[in-house]
């Protein structure tokens, strides 16, 4: 009886987050499935998720997976001595420098993208200045290698604040053990800080590479339109081309790589580091 | 005892700018069971990290075997650290733990194993090998910490309240294990505790600490029976300590009552404080005592019963076999032996008035 009472008014608690879930994740799952797996005529069909072998879209999931993956690269390596130098910080200073990592998180996204891209432009900003010391203007803008910029910058606190979170939760007398035990601070670092940060580091991890593998905002805007990702091609088919199934179909695809992803990286994490 | 091992030489240390060890000077022999023995706070951790090395002192120097440790590497020092929180490494199973040290010396597979096993019997946890440190009781925890110092067999020990987790029974076999362990290993412990009957059962020697300072070491029973001053007495057990005056050698005022002692060299009519340890007052008739009183308390302690005793203003803590009722006149008589004179301490303010005057 009682523990009916307690399921009761627990459901009864959770009644409005399960209806926010249910309008505003179950609904368009369901409505990107649906129409993923159906042609215009609502005949079911895997044609739609097919599709992603045409060479464009292939390239353009490629390109994606490679760029996220060399954003997230370069983000851990910034940001993983960054949380050390800020875990071995004192609290009262860290605090205020960890904030400061985060600040540009509450400037808009679209913002801090945009301006990278009056900064990188031909006659942006960095050029006017480099033409005014008569050195070479570099032509960054519309490339590659603008975009991996555009998403370190972007995801690069996402990085940093799980790191820096699971390296501060270890007791300085665990490292002090280990030392004591014999081991240098080399073999201290490899056998007892960097897998005591594995939790935070796959955290870090997820959180860089999913947005940059599906975001299309960065490269839209330092790609110009000659560079497209997968997010980009999703985008146009529902902005442009009008065609749902398809842009759906393409989502199918993404979403499996990024199911494929966490798998791994739970696995990993299970293991207990991957290390 | 042998020869000094580590010496400590006027140590001094702050955090924050409040200062922890105020000119520490301490001398460890090879071979001995010293036990650092203070309130919460007062600093003994701090010595330990500072022998340990992982910390370094604002002042003085370490000195181990006669080199200069003060600024040597924690990993290229000769001893091992029991942490107080155990400091276990919680994504190594039972078994990687104790190994850990073994390994970064390129210990044989075989000898490591033998050590493990060892080491598990020793703290009594054979099985453990595969458990993982966050399924263990903070009991066991502490044990293992204790297994993972000791098979690396250090000249030193260093044991931060290692049985700080355990209950009654299990703290006594520990404390039977630790000193068997010492002997059998051969190398020398410093502990800490702020257990007054753990160091006293445990120690070659004790070092009583407080706010820093050194206020006295020596034997367990040094320490017990002639305690330099007040604080000593107190930590170190239930006492009866009286601010009284030293007439002359051999004779004090307690209370307004002249008692025998034994103790000379205090000068004459000076401020002393005596301690008379409960189990050294004897009650006697009252025409017999040199001082009566009332009974005004009485708890069974299993042993002996403890009193109270209200006498001359100053309730006697009284231990003794024999009962005497609540109400009962009885007189107080004390061994000339028994009475135990020491300095009334310094402090600081004290010392600036004494020193103006
Ligand atoms: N890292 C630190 N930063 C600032 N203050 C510290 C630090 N470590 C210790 N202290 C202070 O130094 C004093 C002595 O600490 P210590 O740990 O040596 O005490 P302890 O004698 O071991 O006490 P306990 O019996 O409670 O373990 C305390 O007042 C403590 O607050
Ligand atoms: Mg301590």
């Amino acid at each position: 009886m009682k523990l009916f009472k307690n399921a009761k008014s627990a459901f009864l608690m959770a009644s409005p987050y399960l209806a926010w879930a249910v309008i505003f994740i179950v609904v368009p799952l369901a409505m990107v499935i649906y129409y993923g797996v159906t042609d215009a005529s609502g005949a079911f069909t895997f044609d739609n998720i097919a599709r992603i072998s045409e060479s464009g879209y292939f390239k353009a999931l490629c390109r994606s997976i490679a760029l996220a993956f060399i954003s997230t690269v370069i983000c851990f390596l910034l940001a993983y001595p960054l949380g050390m130098i800020l875990a071995s910080m004192k609290l009262t200073r860290n605090t205020y420098l960890v904030t400061l990592f985060i600040l540009p998180m509450w400037m808009n996204f679209l913002l801090r993208t945009l301006t990278w891209m009056t900064l990188l432009e031909g006659k942006g900003v960095i050029n006017t200045v480099l033409e005014f010391l008569h050195l070479p203007t570099i032509n960054i803008i519309n490339t590659s290698g603008a975009i991996v910029l555009g998403m370190v910058y972007n995801f690069l606190p996402f990085m940093i604040l799980p790191i820096y979170n699971s390296l501060s939760r270890i007791d300085d007398n665990v490292i002090n053990a280990a030392r004591d035990l014999g081991a240098d601070s080399v073999q201290t670092f490899l056998r007892i800080t960097l897998p005591l940060s594995v939790p935070g580091i796959i955290s870090g991890i997820t959180m860089v590479f999913i947005p940059a593998l599906t975001t299309f905002a960065i490269s839209t805007m330092l790609g110009g339109s000659k560079i497209l990702l997968i997010g980009n091609i999703i985008e146009q088919q529902f902005t442009l081309v009008y065609d749902w199934h398809l842009g759906s179909g393409l989502s199918i695809v993404l979403m499996i790589f990024i199911l494929l992803n966490m798998i791994i990286e739970s696995i990993s994490d299970k293991e207990g580091g991957i290390f | 005892m042998g020869k000094s091992l580590i010496t400590l030489e006027h140590i001094s240390k702050s955090y924050d700018g409040q200062l922890i060890l105020d000119d520490l000077n301490l001398d460890i022999h090879e071979n001995s069971f010293v036990t650092l023995l203070g309130p919460s706070g007062c600093g003994k951790t701090t010595t330990l990290r500072i022998i340990g090395g992982f910390e370094k002192p604002d002042q003085g120097r370490v000195v181990f075997d006669g080199q200069d440790i003060t600024s040597l590497a924690p990993n290229k020092r000769q001893l091992n650290t029991v942490f107080q929180k155990y400091a276990l490494f919680t994504h190594m199973s039972i078994e990687e733990n104790i190994a850990f040290g073994l390994k970064i010396k390129n210990k044989p597979d075989s000898y490591i194993k033998d050590k493990i096993r060892y080491a598990l019997k020793l703290v009594n946890l054979e099985g453990f090998e595969k458990r993982m440190p966050d399924s263990l009781s903070g009991g066991q925890q502490q044990r293992i910490a204790i297994a993972r110092a000791i098979v690396n067999e250090p000249k030193v020990l260093l044991l931060d309240e290692p049985l700080g987790a355990l209950d009654l029974k299990m703290r006594q076999d520990m404390q039977y294990e630790l000193k068997r362990l010492k002997e059998e290993l051969g190398i020398t412990f410093i502990y800490v505790t702020h257990d007054q009957e753990e160091a006293l059962t445990m120690s070659d020697h004790i070092v009583v600490m407080n706010q820093g300072y050194i206020q006295q070491e020596g034997s367990p029973e040094t320490i017990y029976n002639e305690p330099e001053n007040a604080f000593v007495a107190d930590f170190i057990g239930d006492s009866n300590i009286i601010r009284a005056t030293m007439v002359r050698d051999e004779l004090v005022d307690i209370l307004g009552t002249k008692f025998a002692c034994v103790d000379k060299g205090f000068g004459e009519n000076k401020p002393v404080d005596v301690v008379i340890r409960p189990e050294d007052v004897e009650l006697v008739a009252p025409s017999e005592g040199t001082i009566s009183g009332v009974v005004t308390d009485l708890t069974f302690k299993g042993v002996h019963y403890e009193m109270d005793v209200e006498a001359c203003g100053y309730e006697w803590l009284v231990h003794s076999t024999r009962l005497s009722e609540v109400g009962t006149k009885v007189g107080i008589k004390v061994d000339p032996f028994n009475i135990q004179i020491m300095n009334v301490p310094v402090s600081e303010d004290e010392e600036a008035i004494s020193e103006t005057i």
